[in-house]
């Protein structure tokens, strides 16, 4: 029919279109990873690399089966809660291989003041000194013990500022 | 009075105040200002088009080939600042294959590829149809092969055929027009639908973005044309550049209302972001938001327009206004944009602080790549202008009246 | 057989990634560990927070974050007596080094450590184009850094300002809860390093988690309630003034 015949740059191009799409089609079918969609519009396995990742903190538990006298000690004191790690960071290598790591001993006049320097932020309960004024420049292993760092003295070192 | 306090305040070279650590830097640079800028002259000058076409207004019939083929120059051109933009470039094409429905950026590659070819290619290829067939017979070369290409191997073009043309091409004008309001409509819309940031948190946000697209749409075919006809030594037709405008003009009017709205609506909740919000305006953006375009870009051009269309002026009078005016708005709706994307990222999502955008000049995001894709389209369209011609060639002769009852 | 931690912690891993290849397709994060299980979130006991910035630290050495970006971070509030609704705020270098004597004395002061929120109706993860960032199963908000665009859509539409774009991988990151350590029976990085415990995972799946008790025992609030993102990480005692 004469309509259609006139029409027939139309056909055409409804057929490019009709060919682009079933090649989109056809690409997306190849392109989309595997696992798309399985718990949700996200790839499935990114999940299990994302958990893949290796640890450098080895938790205190991991700490306490070797060195459970440490942990005897530290139950008595006030750091019973602080972990291990906490203070000689992550230390997951030697953890899995005890012998290849040797944890640098810590350097108290730096470390203990990170938590214990007084600032009118922290809770008014939290023993905190100034530390210029507290030890006339000594190390604070001098006095305390870190693992329990009460004095045996009956002094108490909170609510200095 | 925002808590400023200067003792606590400078930290960091740039930042006022207290903003959350990663808010610092901002995310989207000049290149996202630039990318609804584009689409915004791409939907506009579209719309322009449609006055003829679907609306009726025989007037603005000599811009009409000119804002369909402004309008694919653009539109070529905008995906370049998103792609530049991204952090993998190569991985774009993910958008086509698993779109994340609840995401409005998910939507822009569907959007962008239905209106480049449902809208906006098969719209120019209907109306240039003819002029297409005859000059795949009339030229030589390689100009010949890409003629012969854009005929689809068709070279019917009787009566019947163009009237067929005709036809479908209403029709495709008739769905382009909401197709235009899509394609700039949900660019407004992946900023008003953020709630995390009050300045860009709005349901206005796609409308003002839609009606400031328009003008700048507008504004930029008419100083096309004016510049083009004058450069071919041509007679400016003064009918249809005072139709456009006086069509600029309505459509300032609604913008300028729209903005005005918003500023008001602002003003009166004053909600908990307000004092943040206008402090910024006050200070950061007091250049571009409150002297660039509010004065310069939407007071200035809509009072200029305004005397045309009271005042009696003579004709060279009301061509240097419209010039005027024209680069006025481009500039100023340049400024809206900067203002919405710069803007809603100067300030920290607590209210207790600012920051600065530092503008890269040569970098992959700076200012030397974004003056490249301004003037980009303007290569395009000075190519498609010699492939496509919009107007009836006088001397060669290998290209009859284009001029046909529509 | 008694399998300790010390073992897990050895063939986990080694299991987590040997399973990806040999059952493409069906991915748990390890073979002891079944994600529609769990629940996660955290409690932040502000009480507590002493701003040391030892969580800081821990997360960048946990997870390799890079300098000037921030998976968690440690803001310091000072509240005058007079306009609680305008507090003085600051975070240098979002605590990582703890903080500096404070400018100004009286008011009432505080810390306030952040991180991702993982909410259960996150803002971020609606707005990715491609399906990149999701709420795994178990209520961790993740980035699949291999499908990521770098769009940045997601850090503009987070409320709290915990993502950001890694320099290097140009791909977006933020706070994972330690996925890697918490599918093996481990705590986050930053709940091991906090001294005082003013950081706690919580798995509000787990009927003998201690935080049900807390909730009920406290008051608990969320940041920025009326983004109505769920937020799962809590807050004890909150302060009105936290921005």
């Amino acid at each position: 029919m004469n309509a259609f015949k006139d029409a027939g740059h139309l056909f055409r191009l409804a057929a490019v279109f009709v060919a682009g799409g079933m090649a989109f089609v056809g690409v997306r079918a190849f392109l989309v990873p595997k696992s798309f969609g399985q718990y949700g519009h996200y790839r499935g396995n990114a999940m299990a690399e994302i958990a893949a990742r290796p640890v450098n903190f080895a938790g205190h538990q991991a700490c306490e089966d070797c060195h459970a006298d440490i942990l005897e000690k530290k139950k008595s004191g006030k750091h019973v809660h602080v972990n291990c790690e906490a203070c000689h960071g992550p230390l997951a290598k030697h953890a899995d291989d005890p012998g290849s790591i040797q944890p640098a001993k810590l350097d108290t006049a730096v470390l203990c003041v990170r938590c214990h320097e007084a600032n009118i932020a922290k809770p008014k309960t939290f023993p905190q000194v100034v530390s210029a004024d507290h030890s006339s420049g000594l190390p604070c292993d001098t006095c305390h013990q870190p693992h329990s760092p009460a004095i045996t003295a009956k002094e108490t070192t909170g609510g200095k500022k | 009075m925002v808590p400023c306090d200067k003792e606590i305040a400078i930290v960091m070279p740039g930042v006022e105040g207290f903003m959350y650590p990663n808010e610092v830097e901002l995310q989207w640079s000049v290149l996202i200002v630039l990318y609804p800028f584009l689409t915004g002259l791409v939907a506009g000058a579209f719309i322009l088009a449609s006055l003829e076409r679907v609306f009726q207004v025989q007037a603005v019939k000599p811009t009409y080939r000119l804002a369909l083929l402004t309008a694919l120059a653009f539109l070529l051109v905008a995906p370049l600042p998103l792609q530049l933009h991204l952090g993998h470039p190569e991985r774009s094409y993910e958008m086509y294959l698993t779109p994340h429905r609840t995401s409005a950026m998910a939507m822009f590659g569907f959007v962008y590829l239905w209106y480049l070819m449902a809208v906006l290619l098969l719209e120019i290829w209907l109306d240039y149809r003819r002029d297409i067939v005859v000059l795949s017979r009339s030229t030589t070369g390689w100009k010949r092969l890409i003629y012969r290409v854009m005929t689809l191997g068709s070279s019917n073009i009787n009566e019947h055929a163009l009237a067929i043309d005709e036809r479908v091409g209403w029709l495709v004008t008739l769905i382009g027009i909401p197709s235009a309001f899509l394609l700039h409509g949900y660019v407004g819309f992946i900023f008003g639908s953020v709630k995390a940031n009050p300045w860009w948190s709005s349901p206005l946000m796609p409308v003002v973005f839609i009606f400031s697209a328009m003008v700048s749409g507008i504004a930029l075919v008419m100083l096309i044309y004016m510049l083009v006809t004058w450069s071919r030594k041509e007679t400016i037709d003064m009918r249809c550049v005072d139709t456009v405008a006086s069509y600029l003009f309505y459509t300032f009017i609604i913008d300028f209302s729209l903005e005005m709205l918003d500023l008001i609506h602002r003003i009166y909740e004053s909600d908990e972001s307000f004092r943040s919000l206008d402090f910024m305006v006050h200070t950061k953006l007091y250049m571009s938001h409150i002297v660039v375009q509010i004065m310069l870009g939407t007071v200035a051009p809509i009072l200029l327009l305004a005397l045309t269309q009271i005042l009696k002026l003579s004709e060279m009078a009301r061509k240097r206004i419209y010039v005027l005016a024209g680069c006025l708005t481009l500039i100023g709706i340049f400024a809206m944009r900067w203002n919405v994307v710069i803007g809603g990222q100067l300030f920290s999502k607590s209210f207790l602080g600012y920051t600065t955008y530092k503008m890269g000049l040569i970098t992959r995001e700076g200012l030397l790549v974004a003056i490249v894709l301004m003037v980009l389209p303007f290569v395009i369209l000075w190519v498609l202008v010699k492939l496509l011609p919009p107007w009836p060639e006088q001397s060669s002769g290998s290209l009859p009246d284009a001029a046909r009852a529509h | 057989m008694n399998i300790t931690r010390r073992h897990m912690l050895v063939l986990l891993p080694a299991a987590a990634i040997a399973w990806k290849h040999v059952l493409a397709g069906t991915p748990e994060a390890s073979p002891n560990y079944t994600m529609s299980e769990h629940w996660w979130g955290m409690l932040i006991d502000l009480p507590n927070c002493i701003g040391c910035g030892n969580c800081v630290r821990a997360c960048q050495t946990e997870n390799d974050v890079p300098d000037g970006y921030f998976r968690t971070w440690v803001e310091r509030y000072h509240v005058t007596d007079y306009d609680i609704e305008n507090p003085h705020v600051d975070s240098p270098d979002g605590g990582k080094k703890g903080f500096p004597p404070a400018k100004e004395a009286g008011g009432k002061n505080f810390f306030v450590p952040k991180l991702c929120n993982h909410c259960a109706d996150s803002p971020c993860t609606q707005v990715c184009p491609v399906g990149a960032t999701f709420i795994s199963p178990d209520g961790v908000v993740l980035v699949d850094k291999t499908y990521c665009l770098g769009c940045r859509y997601c850090v503009q539409a987070c409320p709290y300002g915990c993502r950001f774009i890694h320099p290097k991988t140009l791909t977006a990151e933020k706070c994972t809860l330690c996925y890697h350590r918490i599918t093996k029976g481990l705590t986050t990085a930053c709940c091991e390093a906090c001294p005082t415990g003013a950081r706690q995972l919580a798995d509000l799946k787990n009927p003998n988690d201690p935080i049900h008790e807390f909730l009920k025992t406290h008051n608990v609030q969320i940041l920025k309630p009326y983004m109505a993102t769920h937020s799962k990480v809590l807050y004890n005692d909150l302060d009105g003034s936290v921005r």
